[in-house]
């Protein structure tokens, strides 16, 4: 007798009966899925911890096993690309649900790193002043509590911290690992939640200024919701046109891209309604529309400023690197996997949204006065810069992409990290007329903010610079010459705002009641010195890292 | 061996990282992590010597290629080293004279309170210069070039409380960018004409080029060699740039960096022998800084100044030397290496000099000082013999070669530039004497200082002296070494190439001719500062004098043809800027910030109107995508 | 279009039904005003007046609902696999476990910080 027969014959009176037809039981690569796994499994001991553990010892278990998943994850991913999978070896896991391939392993592995540092960022404990004999970090005493409440009021006394954002922040670091990964609808659909929930709660738990964090928490919950509808339906549709979620198949069982290119043996009833091409189409472009509100592309942009600035910074900085990286990736995998066959249609489409992206994300930086909500401004439009390097649909485009991801996103970890340090009696003084005058007081700081500036703005021999050079490539290659012209522009605005914040920190006088500048952790100086070290190598030495974004470039289909 | 180079570079560029970023904490040993380090970079220099002595000669050159930035069609910026006999020889006067400056900045920098921050400064310079050598192509020459230049700014104005010193440093930033620019040009000429930077393409293709272009770029090489040599017509920032600790005179302004033009010269060899009015050029330019800098050497009272003043005159010999071609090249190189000890040598000393004598640099307030520091007179001397050429000693080997080298040109261009090289080694005795008579001989004329302490001469730690005795050597025997066997020209021939000059002369006249010349002038200065007492104050003296004092009224040149020129080409430029381009720009970003305000509005903070731009966008884009397929 | 046509026309038939009861109970029904009516029927919050400074529910009410639908939804996904139980097998069982676990690490999270206490 099997085990599952007495365990049966415990539970129900069926056991007389006879077996019924047995399920085909689903293979799961365990092995190959370990990196996310492993990630979430950690966040699940995280909840444990946050459970069973006294307080006082939460903050360093939380971030010991923090910093051990993600390492492990990283090493998984590591011994996975050594292994094959990210070239010859690469193929779907989880019965087509997941790839397991180059672009797969090359962003889970950017997204573990971002994380990493993130995770520095999230445990810094030393910028806000010792409040009641606690050091304290960025997070809401009590997120529960009400602002300025006398609960609120005791949480503060009584040295309570938000130790759970480190499982969130696990949570969101699993589904942004399957997301780029996920080869059908559904688990895109799913890992898109599972990434936003943890993210729209993090938003909300900023331990100063928390009417407007919790504001920007619920515009991002709200609009979040409205976008994944629009997924959704788009899901719908596509699913009503293919009879199927998956991306990729076989001619017998075949995926969207089989139908749309049209290899598939289709039933009849099946092949009535892929006559219809506008279920596809619309279907096609509300997908890609959820993906666009996740960059933040023009016009589904609008949330990214009033969430970039509310949202406690080092969730804006873990938000603003890891939710692009993740996004690209879906979005590459879907235009390059499932809508190759439909390029013709989506192109001129998305060369619009580009242009206007890259266009209208520079022109309004322009005013900007919060250095908060200029980052925010100047994320729309390196998105832009991304979505030319999209456009190309080539091999070197995937490579550029994947490449100017990695620039980005260390560059933009480490340019929030800077944002942390400078400080007043109100928290953070994100204001730019305070940031007048930094360079005489702090030249350090200013001046690793300034090549961060530099990096954003693409001035050679910064990352920002071969990542757009590479991005702006691949999209002349691919014959989008105006597109690249039209980018180059739109830097050359983008620019204008960020040496003018240089200009300021170094040029004008610092007012009297200017803000201090924090002297940080180890944490926060590492997260800060891995920006520099990313900027100044990828800047100076891209070669080898192109070539690895290329040799990480191919799709598994 | 190929991975030692990139060690050689990068070991002192992580002591510049190091000590730069690694903060008050390293106070304490920061200055040994430097030393250590460039120490380690001199090591590898070694163990390459070795390896390369140990080939045959016709295979003693490495390449080794790093990695490529961002490759577009033919345009390769390539970070790759080249490792010859050339870039050897300076390898090792870098390290080694560098590493001898580390130990003695360790004593000399003792009470400076941001000395971690100038071994940082040290090691960044070793490292950019070092780059400087080895690059295998112009582009990566450039990045050593501007890194040499900013480690010398940084060093110029370590002193930056000093309004002089801070003023010095920018004197010579802007002077250099000149020939910085200069040194662009010609780069940018080179792409255009042999489409590559690398040295070995472009020299193998110069035949085929136009000669037009060909001197065109050598004169703009010639002007970056001027900027950073210090040579006429872009002198005037040596002897400003004295403002610097000594050590780094030493290192930067004598030894090392200001000879980076006689090695662009030398190592662009064969695009200067392809055209002979670059020659020429750089002939005429080597000849006059060698007589200007000897009569501004003449001249000063300010110990470090004088010496400057010879440096740029000695560079003139190299660059004389330079300019002669293949006749030339090796001497120039050799006297550059030996120039490096000796010189070198006597910066330490003039620095010895003033740690002892409370930072004093007025030499008519020292004198009789030979009795109280007997290690610094006796090395200062031996430079001293060495750079007048007395027979036997470095600079006799050198410096000769050179002068027989420029009679070796021929006709009546040979006899001038022979001729003013034979003057130039005359004053260069005379000035040396003084300087030697007036600090260590006669009469003690010392004086306190402004706080009122009065001078206590004493010698210098052992930090100080020991890298003075070991340049001591350098300055009696290297000349000798060299000449011995003609050693050095069959080491250096395979790079730079060799020929026979036909001299008018003979090795022997030109010998006796210099000594006789050498004789005269040191005796002449005997006569001026030995025999009689020295005054304290400087007398007013011809015109030529005060001329001479004011840098032969370089500055008032610069300032009255270049600075007034400019104020009136900017007044000009300033108007039509305000008028038309700032227009232009102003209303661009007038625009683009109006355009920006109204995009602004947009922004309005509501959730619902957020949703319903979204929804338009959504409907726009799938009516777009429908309009595509023309459904 | 004609395989649509029932949906529509069940569509029909239930606006019909829903316009019809509306109007119909408007026009017949006998219309006495008294309190009882007013409130709110069977479920939710009484109507009470807001606390000073306007003041919010306490949380406690999300929070129990929350749990609830968590829960909830357990149950949903299992009910199901102990119906297929045979046929799903030893992977069913083990997959079922683990979703259990999962789900009863939330409930210990929830547990240990006190959600469960009402007061």
């Amino acid at each position: 007798m099997s085990a599952t027969a007495v365990v049966h014959s415990l539970l129900t009176s069926a056991a007389a009966t006879p077996a019924a037809d047995r399920i085909p039981t689903p293979h799961i690569e365990y092995a190959q899925l370990s990196p996310v796994l492993i990630v979430l499994g950690t966040a699940t001991v995280g909840v444990l911890a946050e459970a069973f553990l006294p307080r006082r010892s939460r903050y360093w278990a939380q971030l010991g096993i923090t910093v051990v998943g993600l390492a492990a994850a990283f090493a998984a991913i590591i011994a996975l690309a050594a292994d094959g999978y990210a070239t010859t070896r690469a193929h779907i896991a989880a019965m087509g649900a997941v790839a397991v391939d180059g672009p797969a392993l090359f962003l889970q592995g950017t997204i573990v790193l971002i994380a990493l540092v993130a995770a520095f960022t999230f445990a810094e404990r030393r910028l806000d002043p010792v409040a009641h004999g606690n050091r304290v970090d960025s997070f809401a005493a009590q997120g529960s509590a009400v602002p300025g409440s006398p609960q609120e009021m005791k949480a503060v006394r009584a040295g309570f911290t938000t130790t759970e954002v480190f499982p969130l922040l696990l949570f969101a670091v699993g589904g942004m690992m399957i997301f780029p990964a996920a080869n059908d609808l559904l688990t895109l659909f799913v890992s898109l939640e599972v990434f936003s929930l943890p993210l729209y709660l993090l938003c909300a738990l900023a331990r100063r200024r928390r009417l407007m964090s919790q504001e920007a928490a619920v515009k991002y919950f709200l609009l979040g919701a409205f976008s994944s509808a629009f997924l959704l339906f788009g899901i719908a549709l596509l699913y009503g046109y293919a009879g199927t979620v998956a991306y990729t198949g076989t001619a017998t069982a075949p995926g969207i891209a089989q139908v749309i290119d049209g290899s598939a043996n289709l039933t009849p009833a099946l092949a009535n309604s892929t006559g219809n091409d506008a279920l596809l189409l619309i279907g096609g472009a509300m997908v890609i529309m959820g993906l666009l509100f996740k960059v933040g592309a023009v016009p589904f942009h609008q949330w990214t400023p009033d969430v970039y600035q509310g949202a406690p910074t080092p969730v804006t900085g873990f938000m603003a690197a890891a939710t692009k990286v993740a996004a690209f990736g879906a979005l590459l995998r879907l235009l390059y996997v499932v809508l190759p066959g439909m390029r013709w249609d989506w192109r001129p489409v998305m060369w619009g949204v580009a242009i206007v992206t890259m266009v209208i994300g520079a022109i309004v930086a322009v005013t900007q006065t919060d250095v908060k909500r200029l980052l925010a401004y100047s994320s729309i439009a390196h998105a832009g810069f991304l979505l030319a390097g999209v456009i190309a649909v080539s091999p070197s485009g995937v490579s550029s992409v994947l490449f100017y991801l990695v620039a980005y996103s260390f560059v933009t970890l480490g340019g929030f990290a800077v944002v942390t340090l400078v400080r007043d009696a109100g928290g953070e003084a994100t204001h730019l007329s305070k940031w007048a005058g930094l360079g005489r007081r702090s030249p350090l700081v200013a001046a690793v903010f300034a090549v961060f500036l530099l990096s954003f703005a693409g001035i050679p021999l910064t990352a920002g610079f071969a990542g757009k050079f590479a991005v702006f490539q691949a999209a002349a290659q691919a014959g989008a010459v105006p597109l690249v012209v039209i980018g180059v522009i739109a830097s050359a605005i983008a620019a204008f705002f960020y040496i003018r914040v240089i200009v300021m920190m170094f040029f004008s006088e610092p007012q009297p009641d200017g803000p201090t500048v924090a002297i940080p952790s180890p944490l926060t100086s590492s997260a800060i010195a891995i920006g520099v070290v990313v900027t100044l190598v990828l800047g100076v030495a891209p070669q080898y890292f192109l070539d690895l974004a290329g040799k990480a470039g191919v799709f598994v289909r | 061996m190929d991975h030692l180079i990139g060690a050689l570079v990068g070991a002192p560029l992580l002591g510049a990282a190091v000590l730069l970023l690694g903060g008050r904490r390293l106070d304490r040993i920061g200055h040994w992590v430097g030393t250590l380090l460039a120490a380690v970079s001199f090591a590898l220099g070694v163990a390459l010597f070795a390896d390369m002595l140990s080939k045959d000669t016709g295979r003693r050159t490495f390449t080794s290629h790093l990695f490529t930035w961002v490759p577009v069609d033919s345009f390769r910026a390539d970070v790759g080293f080249q490792l010859d006999q050339l870039s050897m020889t300076f390898v090792l006067l870098i390290t080694g004279v560098g590493t001898l400056i580390h130990i003695y900045s360790i004593g000399y920098m003792a009470h400076d309170e941001r000395r971690r921050r100038f071994f940082g400064y040290l090691n960044l310079f070793l490292a950019a210069m070092l780059l400087l050598v080895l690059a295998n192509n112009y582009l990566l020459l450039y990045v050593g070039w501007e890194g040499v230049g900013l480690a010398s700014y940084l060093l110029i104005g370590f002193w930056q409380h000093k309004p002089s010193a801070a003023t010095a440093a920018k004197k010579a930033f802007i002077v250099n960018r000149v020939g910085d620019v200069g040194l662009s040009i010609a780069i940018m000429l080179l792409f255009t004409t042999f489409n590559s930077f690398s040295f070995s393409p472009v020299f193998g293709a110069v035949r085929d080029a136009s000669g037009g272009r060909l001197t065109a770029i050598g004169l703009l090489l010639l002007l970056a060699a001027c900027g950073k040599s210090a040579q006429v017509p872009l002198q005037s920032w040596l002897g400003d740039a004295m403002e610097g600790p000594t050590p780094v005179s030493a290192l930067i302004h004598a030894a090392t960096m200001v000879t980076a033009g006689v090695y662009l010269v030398t190592r662009s060899g064969a695009i200067f022998n392809a055209s002979a009015t670059a020659q020429l050029a750089v002939c005429v330019v080597g000849a006059v800084t060698l007589i200007f800098g000897a009569i501004v050497g003449c001249a000063k009272d300010d110990i470090k100044k004088a010496l400057a003043g010879s440096t740029m005159s000695q560079i003139g010999y190299m660059m004389l030397a330079a300019g002669l071609g293949p006749v030339g090249y090796v001497f120039a190189i050799m006297h550059l290496v030996t120039h490096g000890f000796f010189k070198a040598g006597l910066f330490l000393g003039a620095g010895s000099v003033m740690h002892g004598m409370n930072d004093e640099v007025d030499m008519r307030k020292f004198g009789g000082l030979r009795g109280y520091m007997p290690v610094t007179f006796i090395t200062f001397g031996l430079g001293y013999l060495a750079i007048i050429g007395f027979p036997g000693l470095s600079g006799f080997w050198t410096k000769d070669k050179i002068i027989e080298a420029a009679f070796a040109k021929g006709g009546g261009e040979g006899w001038v530039l022979g001729v003013v090289a034979l003057i130039g080694a005359g004053v260069t005795a005379f000035y040396m004497t003084r300087v030697m008579l007036m600090t260590f001989f006669g009469e003690k004329r010392w004086q306190p200082d402004a706080q009122g302490h009065q001078p206590h001469p004493h010698e210098s730690p052992k930090s100080m002296t020991v890298p003075m005795i070991i340049l001591a050597f350098g300055s009696v025997f290297a000349g000798g070494l060299f000449s011995l066997n003609s050693s050095f020209l069959h080491w250096l021939e395979p790079v730079t190439g060799y020929s026979e000059g036909h001299s008018p002369l003979t090795a022997w006249q030109v010998s006796v001719a210099t000594f006789v010349v050498l004789v005269v002038g040191a005796g002449l200065a005997w006569q001026q500062y030995g025999r009689k007492p020295v005054p304290a104050v400087a007398p007013r003296g011809s015109v030529l004098t005060r001329a001479a004092r004011r840098d032969l009224l370089q500055d008032d040149f610069n300032h009255v043809v270049l600075v007034r020129g400019g104020e009136h080409l900017t007044r000009t430029l300033v108007h039509l800027d305000h008028s038309l381009v700032d227009g232009a720009v102003n209303g661009t970003a007038a625009g683009v910030g109006g355009v920006s305000a109204r995009l602004r509005k947009v922004q309005n903070g509501f959730v619902r109107s957020y949703a319903v731009s979204m929804l338009g966008g959504a409907a726009v884009l799938v009516a777009a995508t429908l309009l595509m397929r023309g459904i | 279009m004609n395989a649509y046509a029932p949906i529509l026309v069940l569509g029909g038939l239930g606006a019909g039904f829903a316009i019809f009861s509306v109007i119909t109970a408007s026009l017949t029904g006998p219309k006495r005003y008294n309190r009882a009516k007013l409130e709110a029927y069977e479920c939710g919050i009484e109507p009470t007046p807001q606390p000073a400074g306007g003041g919010r529910f306490p949380i406690k009410y999300y929070l129990t609902a929350m749990l609830f639908i968590v829960f909830d939804i357990e149950i949903v996904f299992l009910y199901p696999w102990a119906v297929s139980f045979d046929a799903l097998g030893l992977f069913g069982l083990v997959e079922m476990l683990l979703f259990v676990l999962t789900v009863f690490v939330a409930y210990a999270y929830v547990w240990r910080r006190g959600g469960l206490e009402w007061d």
